[in-house]
C-alpha cells in the first residue's frame, strides 16, 4: 500500500532511481557518532610479513561450508583455488600464499557464534610464488558473460562486511537489468578505515575495477559516494576518473550519520527511495558493491589474480601502534596486532567488524576473513556499563533513531514474550541490525541481540511452519489416495459382483433354454 | 602465544545515557519553577518535597522488597523522586503530611508496583497520588496561600513545619486568614456568581496573563521544558499539541462568549497546564510511543483540561485529563504505527 504511495509521487520508482546522487536525500533516524578513524589514518597502508601459517575457514559468508579441492602434504601454488562451495553460484577460496597443504581440520574461523570449523591450513614455503596467472587481456573487447565467470571464480565477495559472492550478484544483476552501479565508500562505523586509505592509496583501482563492473552488468552509469569527512579522497577520485578517461562515473559526497553505509539507507540518500521490504536494490534497477569489492574485480580481471587478501584495520585503544594492512585471507589475527605493535595495557575486547555492529572474538587465533575489513581492540574503559539493565521506559529514544523506522520499545517486548506475530507485525525482519537503538537506550537492554534472537527463532517458527505444512499435504495426500484406492477396490468389487451375476445369468439362461429344448424333445418323442 | 578474549554482544560501546541521568536531568530542569514557587509562595514547598521524596522512598523500599527486586539498582534510579517532586509541586504548600503519605502510597504502591514497577505502570504515579489526594481531602488540597506580594500573612519555616505537622496554623491563626482562591477558582467562582471573566478578572490574585505569581512559575516550568526539549529528553509533540489546543479552543469559546470564557493565554498560564505539558503529559511510560500518538496524546489532554475547567466539577483539570489519556495511550499506540521502512 505505501508501495502504492511512492508509485504516486513517482509513478516509476526505477526512473527516479537512475538520477541517483543527483540531489541527496535524508534517511530516518542514524546517529553521529565520534569517527575516531584519525588514528588508523596516519601510516600508510604497509604489507604484512609472511606468517608461519595460514588457516583459511572453508566458511567464510553464509551458506554451506565449502568443500576442499585440495588434501593434507598438497602443494599448492599462491592463488591455487584450495575449496569451492556448492551453493550461492559457485564461489571459491584460493591459497594466499606458496607452501604445502599441512591439514584440513578444525580450528577457529572468526565466525560470531565462536565455532570452531573447517581450515585449510597452509605452511608457507616463503618463496610467495603464484601460479600462472590468466587475465582476461583488453576487457573492454571482452564479452560481459566472461567477465562475469572470471569474477565468480576468482572467489570475489563483498568486501564491506556482507561477504556475498559478487558473481551471484552480478549475474542476477544482468539477468534483472541494472541501470546504476553504486559503489559505497561511506564506511559510517566508527573506527573502521580501511575503504578510505584504500580510495586514498588506490583510487585508479577502484575506477578501473567501477568500469569493468558497469561493462559487466550492462550499467550505464556509476555513483561512487564517499564521506564528506574524508578530506582529500574526493579529489584524488575525481583526478582518478579524469585519467581514465571514463565520462559515466560520478564521486558523490555524503553526509557521515551512522548507518548511512547501509545498502539501503545509502540507496535513500542518494534516491530518496526506499528499497521495498524484503526486496533488494536490483528491484530499482541498482547494484550496490564496496569499493573494496571494486578493486577485487579489477585484480582479478586485469591481472588474473583471485581474492586472497585485504586491506584491515587493526586499529582501538587496545593496540599501540593503530594502523592499516594488506593481509592474506587465513593470516592469524595475532601476527597483525604484533605488526601493530602488540596490545595496548587494558586491551579487553576484541571485535571483528566495527564497534557497532562487529562482533567479539574470544581468541586472535582466528584468522582475518574475507570479511574482516577491521580488528578492533577495546578496552575495559571503552567497554564499561554504567549500569545494570534496567526495564525499558518507553523514553522512545530507538525509535527516534531506528534508520529502518521500526519501534524497537515494542519489538523489545515482543521478543521477549515470544509474541511472535506481533513482532512479526512490528517488523522484525525489517532489522538492519545497525545498533543505533542499542546505543541511545538509557536502560542498557541489549536490543539487537534480542532481535537477533528473535529472528532465528521466527525462521525456525517458519521451517517448522513449512515442515507441518508439508507434513500436512503429505497426509492429505495420503488420506486422498487411500480414499481412491478404497473407492476403487469398491468398484472393483462392485463390476465384479456384476460381472459375476453376468455370468451367473447367462448361465441359468443357457441351463433354462437346455432344459425347454430338452422337454420339448420329450414332448416330441 | 595466542590471547583470549571475553566476548560480548554489539553494540561495543557503552550507551550513552541511564536512566538516573535522564531523571536527574528532568528533575534539574524543575528546579528554577521551584525557587519561584519558594519565591511566591514561601518555603512549604521545600517541606512538600522532602516529606514526598521521604514517604516515596519507603515505600519504594518496601515494594522492592516483597517483590523481590534488586533494591540498590532501582532505589538510584531517581525515578520515584521525580514522582515525589511532580506530586509535591500540585499539593498546596501548606498541606498537613498524611497528603504526602496518601499521595505516595497511592502513586507509588498502587499506580507504579502493582502494575508491575518502574516502565509498566499504565498510568502517571504522580497524578494518580494528585488526583486521589484531591477526591479524598478536597478542602486541604485546595487552601492555598495567596502569592506574596499580596499576602498579609507571611509565615517563617518554623510555621511552616508546624503547620504541615499539624494539619493546623499555628498560634490561633485561622485557615482563612492565611490562604486565598486560586486564580482558576476565583475564575469559576465569578462566573458561576453571574459575574464577566473579565469583571473576575480585576481580582489582585491575577496578573499579566494568568495568576500573580503563577504566570512566573509557568514560565519557569516553560524555560526548563525547553531545556529538556534541546537536551532531546522530551520531544516537542506533546507540548505543542497540548499548549495548542487549549490556545485554539480557548480563543474558540472567547471569541464565541467572552462573558463567561476568560482570555486563552489565561489558561495556558494558570493551574497545571505547563507543567503538565512539559513534565506529566511527556512522562514516556504512560503516554504515546509514536510521534503521531504523542501528537494526539497531547491534544487529548489540551482539550479535556478545558472541557474540566468550563464544565467539570474541578477548577483545573490536568491531572484527569492525563489520566484518561493514559487509559487511551495503548489504543492511539495500536492506531500510531509509523509506516516501516520499505513497507
Amino acid at each position: 500500500m505505501v508501495l502504492a504511495e511512492t508509485c504516486l509521487m513517482n509513478p516509476d520508482p526505477t526512473a527516479q532511481a537512475r538520477l541517483a546522487g543527483q540531489r541527496l536525500h535524508h534517511f530516518h533516524g542514524g546517529l553521529r557518532l565520534r569517527h575516531n578513524k584519525k588514528i588508523s589514518c596516519e601510516n600508510p597502508v604497509e604489507k604484512a610479513p609472511l606468517a608461519t601459517r595460514y588457516f583459511v575457514p572453508l566458511l567464510q559468508h553464509t551458506g554451506r561450508e565449502g568443500d576442499a579441492t585440495v588434501s593434507a602434504g598438497q602443494k599448492v601454488l599462491k592463488g591455487d583455488q584450495i575449496g569451492c562451495f556448492s551453493d550461492l553460484g559457485s564461489g571459491c577460496i584460493h591459497a594466499p600464499t606458496s607452501g604445502t597443504v599441512m591439514a584440513i581440520a578444525k580450528h577457529p574461523i572468526s565466525h560470531p557464534s565462536g565455532a570452531e570449523g573447517r581450515c585449510i591450513v597452509i605452511k608457507p614455503d616463503g618463496l610467495d610464488r603464484w601460479r600462472d596467472l590468466a587475465p582476461i587481456n583488453g576487457w573492454e573487447q571482452a564479452p560481459p558473460q566472461e567477465i562475469r565467470q572470471k569474477i565468480r571464480e576468482s572467489g570475489i565477495v563483498g568486501l564491506g562486511g556482507a561477504v556475498f559472492p559478487t558473481g551471484y550478484k552480478v549475474n542476477e544483476a544482468n539477468d534483472r537489468g541494472i541501470h546504476t552501479l553504486i559503489l559505497n565508500g561511506s564506511e559510517c562505523e566508527p573506527y573502521i578505515s580501511c575503504d578510505e586509505m584504500l580510495m586514498r592509496e588506490n583510487p585508479d583501482s577502484i575506477i578501473l575495477g567501477a568500469r569493468i563492473l558497469q561493462k559487466a552488468i550492462g550499467a550505464d552509469r556509476t555513483v561512487i559516494a564517499i564521506e564528506d569527512q574524508m578530506g582529500v579522497v574526493n579529489q584524488v577520485l575525481n583526478e582518478a576518473v579524469q585519467r581514465s578517461g571514463a565520462n559515466a562515473i560520478e564521486i558523490v559526497k555524503v553526509t557521515t550519520i551512522y548507518p548511512e553505509g547501509g545498502e539501503k539507507q545509502l540507496i535513500q540518500v542518494l534516491t530518496g527511495i526506499e528499497v521495498p521490504s524484503g526486496g533488494r536494490p536490483t528491484d530499482l534497477g541498482l547494484l550496490c558493491q564496496n569499493v573494496a569489492t571494486a578493486t577485487a574485480v579489477a585484480r582479478a580481471v586485469t591481472e588474473g589474480k583471485p581474492l586472497i587478501e585485504r586491506i584491515v584495520t587493526v586499529t582501538g585503544n587496545g593496540v599501540r601502534q593503530p594502523r592499516n594492512l594488506l593481509a592474506p585471507i587465513g593470516t592469524p589475527i595475532s601476527n597483525l596486532v604484533d605488526q601493530c605493535g602488540g596490545y595496548a595495557a587494558g586491551a579487553a575486547r576484541l571485535i571483528l567488524g566495527g564497534p557497532m555492529m562487529g562482533y567479539s572474538l574470544n581468541s586472535d587465533s582466528n584468522p582475518v576473513i574475507k570479511a574482516a575489513n577491521c580488528i578492533l581492540v577495546l578496552t575495559e574503559e571503552d567497554i564499561r556499563p554504567r549500569q545494570a539493565e534496567m526495564p525499558c521506559i518507553r523514553c522512545g529514544e530507538c525509535a527516534r533513531v531506528c534508520p529502518a523506522i521500526l519501534l524497537p520499545q515494542q519489538l523489545n517486548w515482543s521478543v521477549r514474550n515470544g509474541l511472535w506475530e506481533d513482532a512479526e507485525e512490528y517488523g522484525l525482519a525489517d532489522c538492519i541490525e545497525c545498533g543505533c537503538c542499542d546505543f541511545v537506550c538509557p536502560s542498557h537492554i541489549p536490543l539487537v541481540e534480542w532481535f537477533r534472537f528473535g529472528k532465528t527463532e521466527l525462521q525456525i517458527l517458519a521451517r517448522d511452519q513449512e515442515r507441518a505444512g508439508l507434513a500436512r499435504q503429505r497426509f492429505e495426500a495420503r488420506e486422498e489416495r487411500l480414499a481412491r484406492q478404497k473407492r476403487d477396490r469398491k468398484n472393483r468389487i462392485a463390476e465384479k459382483k456384476r460381472a459375476l451375476s453376468d455370468a451367473r445369468h447367462k448361465q441359468e439362461n443357457i441351463e433354462a433354454a437346455i432344459e425347454r429344448v430338452r422337454s420339448r424333445k420329450d414332448r416330441e418323442s | 602465544m595466542s590471547r583470549s578474549f571475553k566476548t560480548g554482544g554489539a553494540p561495543h560501546f557503552q550507551p550513552h545515557s541511564t536512566i538516573s541521568g535522564v531523571m536527574l536531568q528532568v528533575i534539574f530542569a524543575l528546579t528554577p519553577a521551584i525557587v519561584a514557587h519558594v519565591w511566591y509562595f514561601g518555603p512549604g514547598i521545600l517541606v512538600q518535597i522532602i516529606l514526598a521524596s521521604g514517604f516515596a522512598l519507603i515505600f519504594e523500599a518496601l515494594m522492592l522488597k516483597v517483590r523481590k527486586q534488586p533494591m540498590k539498582l532501582f532505589l538510584g534510579d531517581f525515578s520515584v523522586i521525580l514522582t515525589a517532586i511532580l506530586f509535591a509541586l500540585c499539593v498546596p504548600p501548606l498541606a498537613p503530611w498524611w497528603i504526602a503519605l496518601t499521595g505516595m502510597f497511592f502513586a507509588v504502591v498502587i499506580a507504579k508496583h502493582l502494575y508491575g514497577g518502574l516502565g509498566h505502570n499504565l498510568f502517571n504515579p504522580a497524578m494518580v497520588g494528585y488526583v486521589v489526594a484531591l477526591i479524598s481531602f478536597p478542602q486541604a488540597m485546595t487552601a492555598w496561600l495567596p502569592p506574596s506580594p499580596i499576602a498579609t500573612e507571611h509565615l517563617g519555616l518554623g510555621d511552616v513545619l508546624i503547620t504541615i505537622a499539624n494539619g493546623q496554623p499555628p498560634g490561633g491563626l485561622a485557615w482563612d486568614a492565611i490562604t486565598e482562591a486560586t486564580p482558576l477558582d476565583t475564575i469559576r467562582n465569578s462566573i458561576a456568581a453571574g459575574e464577566m471573566a473579565s469583571e473576575a478578572r480585576r481580582s489582585p490574585v491575577f496578573g499579566d496573563f494568568g495568576g500573580l505569581g503563577w504566570e512566573w512559575i509557568a514560565n519557569w516550568y516553560a524555560i526548563g521544558g525547553l531545556w529538556l526539549l534541546w537536551k532531546r529528553i522530551i520531544s516537542w509533540h506533546v507540548p505543542v499539541t497540548m499548549i495548542g489546543s487549549v490556545l485554539m479552543l480557548g480563543t474558540m469559546a472567547f471569541l464565541l462568549d467572552s462573558g463567561s470564557n476568560p482570555a486563552p493565554l489565561q489558561h495556558v498560564f494558570s493551574g497545571a497546564l505547563m507543567i503538565g505539558a512539559f513534565f506529566i503529559a511527556t512522562d514516556p511510560v504512560s503516554g504515546c510511543v509514536s510521534n503521531r500518538g504523542r501528537l494526539i496524546f497531547g491534544a487529548g489532554v489540551g482539550i479535556i483540561t478545558l472541557v474540566i475547567r468550563r464544565w467539570g466539577g474541578y477548577p483545573d483539570g490536568v491531572a484527569f485529563a492525563v489520566l484518561l489519556m493514559n487509559m487511551a495511550a495503548p489504543l492511539i499506540d495500536r492506531f500510531t504505527r509509523p509506516r516501516i521502512f520499505g513497507q
